[in-house]
């Protein structure tokens, strides 16, 4: 109908190259958008999908046939048990240790004005801005040189030489606080100091007021800090495998294990790790819908 | 105790910060005056390094690894574009239209975090293998290719991994800038007859460039000394600098020039910050304070 008041020209309404351009306009950033999130996901399906493969050589890299072997047997393969045990508690013990030194360094840089704040603020930074690379390379230079004297007559052996636990450990808390002083620093900023004031003019002391008020408001932060250190400590790969030495963590154990062979299994932790993550959000979304619910 | 506390106010902030910055001031200051060090040191392993101004580290090792250079040059900074020719879009659209499904468009974004970050660059390997199914459907579907064509190996799949890799750090920060941005301001650019591309254009987009510099920044820096995409996806003509790093301190106990090379690699992408900075006229290169 309109179409044909375009084509007569008897009537005032969109052109057809006008009405094109608004269609276009509406649905390519939604379909743009979909297949941009395709694109993210694929690696993830394949990954699913290819822990239930069963390759008939030693390389789980072509689909050949359906197979529930890889799930009966998840950590069937030589040292992947204790890899992973390796990833979960460090991961743990990092995030514990550097989510305290992280926060409290957040504290001091949003309730108090001293001098060298903004020095400590670039100073935070720049590990954030520094590669990988650079941070795993040089902490080996710094392990490998306790081995040599000056170093050697008081840096007990074991404790930085040879490398293992300890200087995974050790470097997985470093590239953590910084991240960790930025996630809770942004809670901090975000939240009304008049709350603290009102409790100090009722007559609560500073500690109370931290441990009542000022604490609990930022717990959200220090958990989101906690959970973001997790993550980025257990995938870490590219500067464990500079600190890690013969100890194995679970993406050093794959890197080890790619030259020679790639078990579905890899797939299959995989696939745990990224079903249980996804779990534990839709979980918390959950808990706190039903909480703001109920408020 | 209270005058106590009152009298050594000014201590409370450095000692909550304390044994964080004593972390971080061993452990990552230290390991770099070390590094320093040994970059301008000659000797291996075995015989011990010597400290002798050796600045033919650097020299020598440019010229040599030049082409490992320019590949990392070259493939982060692909991949930094690409990310941003993606990730811009993506994130205006979940910012301004994303309606209800703002947070599961968010969380799909962020989904690639909750698997290893090697067991989706292997995924990728899977995909783009002479027998996968991108070659699959391109060279024996709809024929676009030869049949001896391959991707694994090449320049454009270690720019892939890449891209994919970093993405999300782009679209993350281009999401938050854009999401702060006044509607208003835009409603106002329309009300004075600005198109919807000249409102985009002279009030949205500048507004976003912080996050443009961010998510820039966390792309680059990453992808520049990345080593496992061009390791798993590349081959001998693709090997980038993290490479060269990697295989030197790990495998050839060549520490000296690993470490020169680690410190050009720093230098390469402080003057890129920098000039980019200058560039975009940012200047909050730090973020929050006080």
């Amino acid at each position: 109908m309109s179409a044909l008041a375009v084509a007569t020209g008897t009537r005032r309404g969109p052109s057809v190259p006008q009405r094109t351009a608004r269609v276009l306009g509406r649905w390519t950033l939604p379909v743009f958008t979909a297949v941009a999130v395709g694109y993210l996901l694929l690696p993830i399906a394949v990954m699913i999908v290819f822990s239930f493969n069963d390759p008939p050589g030693k390389f789980n890299f072509v689909w050949a046939e359906f197979s529930l072997a890889a799930w009966a047997n998840p950590i069937g393969r030589p040292g992947l048990a204790l890899a992973l045990q390796t990833s979960l508690t460090i991961a743990f013990v990092s995030t514990i240790a550097a989510t305290a030194l992280g926060t409290l360094i957040a504290l001091a840089l949003t309730r108090y004005r001293f001098r060298g704040h903004g020095a400590t603020n670039l100073f935070i930074f720049i590990p954030m801005a520094t590669p990988e690379i650079v941070l795993g390379a040089s902490l080996l230079t710094l392990f490998v040189a306790t081995a040599q004297e000056p170093f050697k007559s008081f840096i007990p052996a074991g404790v930085f030489f040879p490398l293992g636990w300890n200087t995974i450990l050790i470097a997985h808390i470093m590239f953590n606080i910084s991240y960790v002083v930025v996630t809770v620093r942004a809670r901090i900023q975000g939240f009304d100091r008049h709350l603290e004031e009102a409790a100090m003019d009722l007559g609560a002391n500073e500690w109370v007021t931290f441990w009542k008020v000022t604490f609990p408001l930022i717990l959200p932060g220090i958990l989101a800090a906690a959970l973001l250190a997790f993550s980025l400590s257990i995938d870490d790969f590219i500067i464990t495998n500079f600190a890690s030495g013969l100890t194995n963590t679970f993406p050093v154990w794959i890197w080890g294990t790619i030259r020679n062979n790639m078990p579905p299994q890899v797939n299959v932790i995989g696939t745990i790790i990224f079903g249980t993550a996804v779990g534990l959000v839709l979980l918390s979304t959950l808990l706190q819908r039903r909480g703001s619910a109920r408020a | 105790m209270g005058r106590l506390i009152k009298r050594y106010r000014w201590a409370i902030p450095y000692v909550l910060m304390a044994p964080g910055i004593a972390w971080l001031a061993v452990f990552f200051v230290v390991p770099n005056v070390r590094m320093l060090q040994m970059s301008l040191s000659e000797g291996s392993v075995e015989r011990g390094f010597t400290f002798t101004w050796d600045v033919a580290n650097y020299t020598d090792n440019v010229v040599r690894f030049g082409e490992n250079f320019q590949n990392s040059v070259i493939f982060g900074g692909l991949a930094t574009v690409f990310c941003f020719l993606v990730g811009y879009p993506l994130a205006y659209t979940i910012a301004f239209r994303g309606g209800r499904y703002k947070n599961l468009l968010l969380f799909l974004v962020i989904s690639p975090f909750f698997t290893s970050f090697l067991i989706r660059t292997i995924s990728w390997k899977i995909i783009l293998g002479d027998d996968g199914p991108f070659l699959e459907i391109v060279r024996d579907i709809l024929h676009l290719v030869p049949t001896n064509f391959s991707v694994l190996g090449s320049a454009v799949a270690v720019v892939a991994g890449l891209t994919y890799e970093f993405l999300p750090f782009m679209t993350l920060p281009l999401y938050v800038s854009l999401e702060k941005i006044d509607r208003s301001l835009i409603e106002a650019a329309n009300d004075l007859y600005a198109s919807r591309w000249g409102a985009f254009r002279r009030v949205t987009l500048p507004l976003s460039l912080p996050g443009v510099f961010a998510g820039s920044l966390l792309v680059f820096i990453p992808a520049i000394g990345d080593y496992v995409n061009a390791e798993l996806l590349g081959g001998p003509k693709t090997q980038m600098v993290g490479n060269v790093i990697q295989a030197r301190f790990l495998a050839q106990n060549d520490y000296p020039t690993a470490a020169a090379l680690a410190f050009i690699l720093m230098a390469a992408i402080l003057v890129g910050i920098l000039a980019y900075a200058r560039l975009l006229g940012t200047e909050q290169l730090t973020g929050g304070r006080a």
